[in-house]
């Protein structure tokens, strides 16, 4: 069982994996590997906590549906399973700020969390202008030939690749 | 934007014990894949470090095998979703803006919270949290302009070139394949 200790599987075997499980998942649930609407339905269910009914009948959650679904439940298994990975390879660790990130912009934590906040904002908004994430476009849609797929997962990484040198000043 | 209405009911608790057991195993899949990690996905957007792509290419020729296989049986229906150039385009750049700045996306920032970061789950979590939810504010604004801004629909590549789908699986595979021997090549 040393395939479950170990700290890094080839990423071709993780990546044929995923497939796999898309295969299943495509069988049983009728539905692609997704995680960015999950975040969206939350972030509709928080506020409704605190606005009642009507945050339902925006026009947005209500095409997505507030509701603890499928997708809900697979995004809190992602964390659950990665937990599960990291603690039998001994990887698991409590960590404000990330190595690359110390080494080029220092220990503060502060500042890393600010840029994670700044971050998630224009993730989880161009998740959901997009209508899709890299799990969404990148790996379900890309597999299926989708067009919108493609175009998104490109410009993903296009976006992506231009921020991180401007980031790490390589430009 | 055509996306099937998600249905207001709760689903029935064997959808969601599945969504669980399918969870569990994509996270594990995406730590053991190491890209659970901030320093990998700057590694790879940084050009370093192609692992991020590995996962996701050898992800895409295997799911597609058999979804393909799948469909041509009778056993599947694709799932796609259809789109514009103002919407994939620019919510693509605006994503891979995030994508950079946090170093996660919104599937390896759930396995990043598993992995014990503490920026995925304070900073991030929070930041996409918002970010979803600013959309969903504008997006009654948005709907009828900008993402209806260059639409094509929802259609795959076998649809825009018209010529039978094995005729696109067959040689995308083969290409995606070279590109992943060529990356072992090249030492990335």
């Amino acid at each position: 069982m040393e395939w479950l200790t170990a700290v890094r599987w080839s990423p071709y075997v993780a990546g044929i994996g995923i497939g796999v499980l898309s295969w299943l998942t495509f069988l049983i649930s009728k539905k692609p590997l997704g995680c960015s609407t999950a975040f969206a339905s939350s972030s509709g269910m928080i506020r409704q906590a605190f606005e009642g009914k009507a945050t339902a009948l925006q026009p947005y959650y209500d095409r997505i549906g507030l509701s603890v679904d499928w997708q809900w439940m697979l995004v809190l298994g992602v964390v659950i399973g990665s937990f599960l990975s990291a603690l039998l390879s001994g990887d698991f660790e409590l960590l404000w700020v990330p190595e690359r990130w110390l080494v080029a912009f220092g220990p503060a934590v502060l500042p890393r969390l600010l840029t994670a906040l700044v971050g998630g904002i224009f993730m989880g908004f161009g998740a959901r202008w997009a209508d899709g994430c890299t799990s969404g476009h990148g790996i379900s849609g890309a597999l299926q030939l989708s067009v919108a797929s493609w175009i998104s997962a490109i410009f993903f990484f296009i976006g992506g690749i231009i921020t991180a040198y401007l980031i790490f000043g390589l430009f | 934007m055509t996306q099937q209405k998600a249905d207001t009911g709760t689903a029935p608790r064997s959808e969601l014990l599945w969504g669980l057991i399918f969870g569990l195993a994509f996270g594990f899949l995406l730590q053991k894949g190491g890209v659970t990690k901030y320093d990998v996905i700057i590694a790879q957007l940084l050009l370093e470090d192609f692992t991020v792509v590995k996962v996701m290419l050898s992800a895409v020729v295997t799911g597609m095998l058999g979804i393909y296989l799948m469909k041509h049986l009778g056993w599947v229906e694709l799932r796609t979703k259809s789109g514009s150039l103002g919407m994939n385009v620019i919510g693509g750049l605006l994503f891979g803006v995030g994508f950079a700045v946090l170093g996660y996306c919104p599937g390896t920032l759930a396995g990043a919270v598993g992995n014990g970061y503490l920026d995925a789950l304070v900073g991030g979590i929070l930041g996409i949290l918002l970010g979803a939810g600013l959309f969903a504010e504008l997006y009654p604004k948005l709907r009828g302009g900008v993402l209806r801004l260059g639409e094509f629909g929802n259609i795959t590549l076998p649809d825009v070139l018209n010529v039978n789908e094995w005729v696109v699986v067959i040689p995308a595979s083969a290409i995606l394949i070279l590109l992943m021997v060529w990356l072992e090549r090249a030492g990335l």
